[in-house]
């Protein structure tokens, strides 16, 4: 049997898993036709290379964000030292700066014809031949960049972990004579892992579907390639084909994630959940603690921050008018609606999951998780084509028994785009919320059931005040992914109707990127404050804390 | 409250989705739909100059072209849109094998675009011209040593040239003119022996090779004109000086002619504002609006009788290639396999 019984749970959640994986759906059934020699031209050329950049960048960036992430989480969470407080929620501040902004911004400094290289160049009188700088426009420099903007995702879920932790388990380790860094290493740490993990798998997803930024490099991976067969080679089939060859990976990916913690547990034990005290850094090691915090806000939001005023100085005069006020609207209206939504769906599905650990909802919703890895044109496309066979079928039958046409009812409308933002960002809010829920023991549950309470009350009463911590992490990762998404706004967007992303892209894609900066900086600006708001709440969410204070 | 956060994110989606499912009806009224991979600074001021002498409304969606054509496939005779713009012929070319384009007639749009210029039958009118020459640091390159595209290959340019990646269209483009005039083989050929004299791996955009050129990196590229012509008028001082430290030659002067591809639009098939849509399309095609790309963007008007802006004038006139804008799109796919094969990354 597949399902023990066809209750509403399942089947909400297997609805709405399904609804979600649409776009997927989409792609996959586009690879089922079939593709002419592209494949061999590709494998006999450039098909290795791409595997090869992709698994780097992918290994690259996740490793970055951990080494990034990780520390400033947990020094930001367990420790006090100078400037503590600001450093909690500027930290978060790169991932507002959409990552192909902050490739073009250092590739103007740094390369060749840019300011360093140049001041070099004229101090010691070198020439082309007589020094090795490192290139940026490469892989590596590919990784760099996506690691300065993603880690602060890695950061967030880590830093929500580590303040859960109770203060019961460290003291039993500090009473067992375990120092600051055995206990970060062995307990610390392995309970953090579910977010870690999350954390990492986001950030590897956001960077297999970047295009922006490895386009720009000349990095050719599966996303250029995708677009490469696709439009340069018209061949709809095999870049179907490719994205759905990265979709596997990914499932396999996110599969392999889940089996090996499915044994673990990684909830609180006790009943007392106690704030621990943090530990005063004092000296050298404060400031380390200062410089380890200072470093990737320096590299991931001031400097490229510094060169987009600098830009907007000279540019705002020109490109700030009427439209501006109307596309910061529209942004912020489009992120604050789409993240709710997307908060809303996220608790469904990882509840309804927790509820029904069937193997059918499991895989539903792990399809429904796939979106994130995607290219945004190539789940835009997979939204645009079911709406509009939709919209057609509809159109034909009401013709047909009533001659009267509905035109297109879903193409075209923010309710499309809408839908699309949920199915690419969904997965960035189910980690989160499920990461969160990893800490809950399920004896709170039966608890709360075997005291009368429906599964919708316990979610509602005993499961959100416990997760408002994660619920408000989700929410701002997605308010930010919402605000500077580029490509399914693009395709999808009604008439006459822009966002700040639409406008920053415009202009970066002429290559005026001194023009673009008034906009790229919007982006900025619109984030800051949720991330300082959400940051602050989120800190007073943690256990030991009142939530209903 | 006890659950404070979801109760009103309940709330506030509901509304939100409320206010949403109300589709734009598309009635034929006073007005055009139009889809245009042109970026919106680089039309809409023309299109509010047609609005205001004609009365017409325009509803403008903004994207990139590949995307436009995907859409405006799928929506299929549902269409809202009755003109689609692209910045690439080939696209056009696209776009009417597909059968989303109809045929228009207009003696007006035969008279001032030459035949290069557009599909015989009317399916897609060119409407300004993009030039992709040579570029020269003028330091270190005298223009007599200058002469073809094909030349580029000679080893007397061994880690001299600089190059954006062969994902770029323009590139696509230039590669499919090359194959249309000498073949595969010869091509092929070419393009392997100008990878080999590349200054560093192809990356960047076409203004970055411009910026390179200037600071040395390297002595020659190609560039589409309009982006020099935009760091010349650029607000950062760093890309006009750049700017004025490269020069411009046209190559192929005595043989096939400059590569050159066109920004063109075509009545889509299923348009319910046809004739709006010839009516906005024929000025798109006049002779304001043809100055105005020139102006604006340094674009070349497609009818030569309109002379080109000062800008351009400065760099001085050309022999452009004849062939027909339309067979860079069908060779588009030949070219970016090419291009893998020769190892232009």
């Amino acid at each position: 049997m597949w399902m023990q019984r066809a209750d509403g749970w399942s089947v909400a959640v297997i609805g709405s898993a399904l609804l979600l994986a649409l776009p997927v759906l989409t792609v996959f059934l586009g690879a089922l036709h079939p593709a002419g020699e592209v494949w061999r031209h590709l494998a006999d050329t450039v098909l290795s290379d791409y595997m090869l950049n992709s698994v780097l960048l992918m290994l690259g960036v996740g490793a970055g964000t951990l080494l990034i992430g990780v520390p400033v989480a947990w020094l930001t969470a367990t420790c006090e030292f100078t400037g503590r407080r600001c450093f909690e929620w500027a930290l978060l501040l790169p991932m507002a700066i959409p990552a192909y902004i902050i490739a073009y911004t250092y590739t103007g400094l740094l390369d060749f014809a840019g300011p360093v290289q140049s001041v070099l160049r004229d101090l010691f009188g070198w020439t082309r031949q007589d020094y090795v700088f490192p290139e940026v426009r490469s892989l590596p420099g590919a990784v760099l960049m996506l690691t300065l903007v993603l880690y602060p995702y890695v950061y967030l879920l880590a830093r929500a972990a580590f303040l859960d932790q109770s203060a019961a388990l460290l003291e039993v380790s500090r009473s067992l004579g375990a120092g600051p860094w055995r206990r970060f290493l062995s307990v610390n740490l392995p309970l953090a892992r579910p977010a870690l993990i999350a954390g990492v798998s986001l950030v590897q997803m956001e960077a297999l579907a970047d295009y922006g930024t490895v386009q720009y490099f000349g990095v050719g991976t599966f996303t250029t390639g995708i677009f490469r067969v696709w439009f340069g080679m018209d061949d709809a089939g095999a870049a179907a084909q490719l994205a759905a060859l990265l979709l596997l990976f990914v499932f396999a990916l996110l599969t392999f994630e889940r089996l090996s913690r499915r044994q673990a547990r990684f909830h609180h034990t006790s009943q007392r959940v106690q704030r621990p005290s943090r530990l005063q850094l004092t000296g050298r090691w404060r400031g380390l603690a200062v410089l380890a915090c200072l470093l990737p806000l320096l590299l991931g939001f001031l400097i490229p921050a510094a060169q987009l005023s600098v830009w907007a100085l000279h540019s705002a005069p020109r490109m700030l008018d009427e439209r501006f006020l109307r596309l910061t609207g529209n942004s912020l209206g489009l992120a604050l609606g789409a993240a709710l939504l997307i908060l809303l769906l996220a608790l469904l599905l990882a509840y309804g999951r927790r509820l029904r650990p069937q193997p059918i909802v499991r895989l539903a919703v792990n399809s429904a998780a796939l979106g994130y890895a995607v290219p945004g044109t190539v789940v835009a496309i997979g939204v645009m084509l079911p709406f509009a066979a939709l919209d057609r079928g509809v159109d034909a039958w009401l013709r047909a028994w009533f001659g009267v046409s509905t035109g297109l009812l879903l193409s075209g409308t923010l309710a499309a785009l809408l839908f699309a933002y949920c199915a690419r960002f969904l997965p960035v809010a189910l980690h989160s919320v499920e990461a969160g829920l990893s800490r809950i023991r399920p004896s709170m549950d039966d608890a709360a059931r075997a005291l009368g309470s429906s599964p919708r009350a316990v979610l509602w009463r005993v499961h959100v005040p416990m997760l408002r911590g994660s619920l408000l992490s989700a929410l701002l990762l997605v308010f930010v992914d919402v605000l500077k998404e580029l490509p399914a706004t693009l395709i999808l967007r009604p008439f006459n109707f822009n966002t700040l992303a639409v406008r920053t892209y415009e202009l970066a894609a002429d290559e005026r990127l001194a023009d673009s900066a008034c906009f790229a900086l919007a982006i900025v600006l619109a984030g800051i404050g949720p991330v300082i708001l959400l940051s602050r709440a989120i800190s007073h969410a943690r256990p030991g804390h009142d939530p209903l204070s | 409250m006890p659950y404070p956060v979801t109760s009103r994110a309940l709330l506030a989606a509901c509304g939100l989705l409320s206010s949403l499912f109300t589709a734009p009806v598309v009635l034929a009224g006073n007005e055009v739909n139009l889809y245009s991979a042109r970026k919106e600074d680089l039309i809409k001021p023309l299109l509010d100059d047609f609005s205001r002498q004609t009365g017409i409304t325009v509803n403008l969606v903004t994207g990139k072209e590949e995307a436009l054509l995907q859409r405006l496939n799928s929506e299929g005779t549902n269409t809202p849109a009755d003109l689609l713009l692209t910045s690439d012929a080939g696209r056009l070319v696209a776009a009417q094998k597909a059968g989303v384009l109809q045929a228009v007639k207009s003696t007006a749009l035969d008279q001032v675009i030459p035949t290069s210029y557009r599909d015989p039958a009317g399916y897609w009118y060119g409407l300004s011209m993009r030039a992709r020459p040579i570029l020269y640091a003028r330091d270190r390159v005298k223009p007599a040593e200058l002469s073809t595209y094909e030349d580029l290959a000679a080893p007397q340019w061994k880690g001299r040239i600089c190059l954006r990646s062969s994902d770029s269209v323009y590139n696509q483009s230039l590669v499919a003119g090359m194959i249309a005039h000498h073949g595969e083989t010869q091509t092929e050929a070419w393009a392997k022996g100008l990878v080999a004299n590349l200054a560093r791996p192809p990356k960047g955009g076409d203004r970055d090779q411009i910026k390179a050129v200037a600071a040395g990196e390297c002595d020659i590229t190609l560039a589409n004109t309009y982006y020099l012509g935009g760091m010349l008028a650029s607000s950062d001082s760093a890309e006009q000086q750049a700017a004025t430290q490269v020069a411009v030659f046209w190559p192929n002067a005595q043989s096939t002619g400059v590569h050159v591809n066109v920004s063109g639009a075509g009545v889509t098939a299923h348009a319910r504002n046809r004739d709006q849509a010839v009516k906005l399309l024929e000025f798109l095609a006049s002779d304001t609006a043809q100055r105005w790309y020139a102006e604006v963007n340094n674009e070349y008007p497609v009818n030569p009788a309109i002379p080109p802006s000062a800008t351009l004038q400065a760099w001085g006139a050309f022999k452009a290639d004849t062939l027909n804008v339309a067979k860079l799109g069908e060779l588009n796919a030949a070219a970016v396999k090419l291009m893998d094969r020769a190892g232009w990354k």
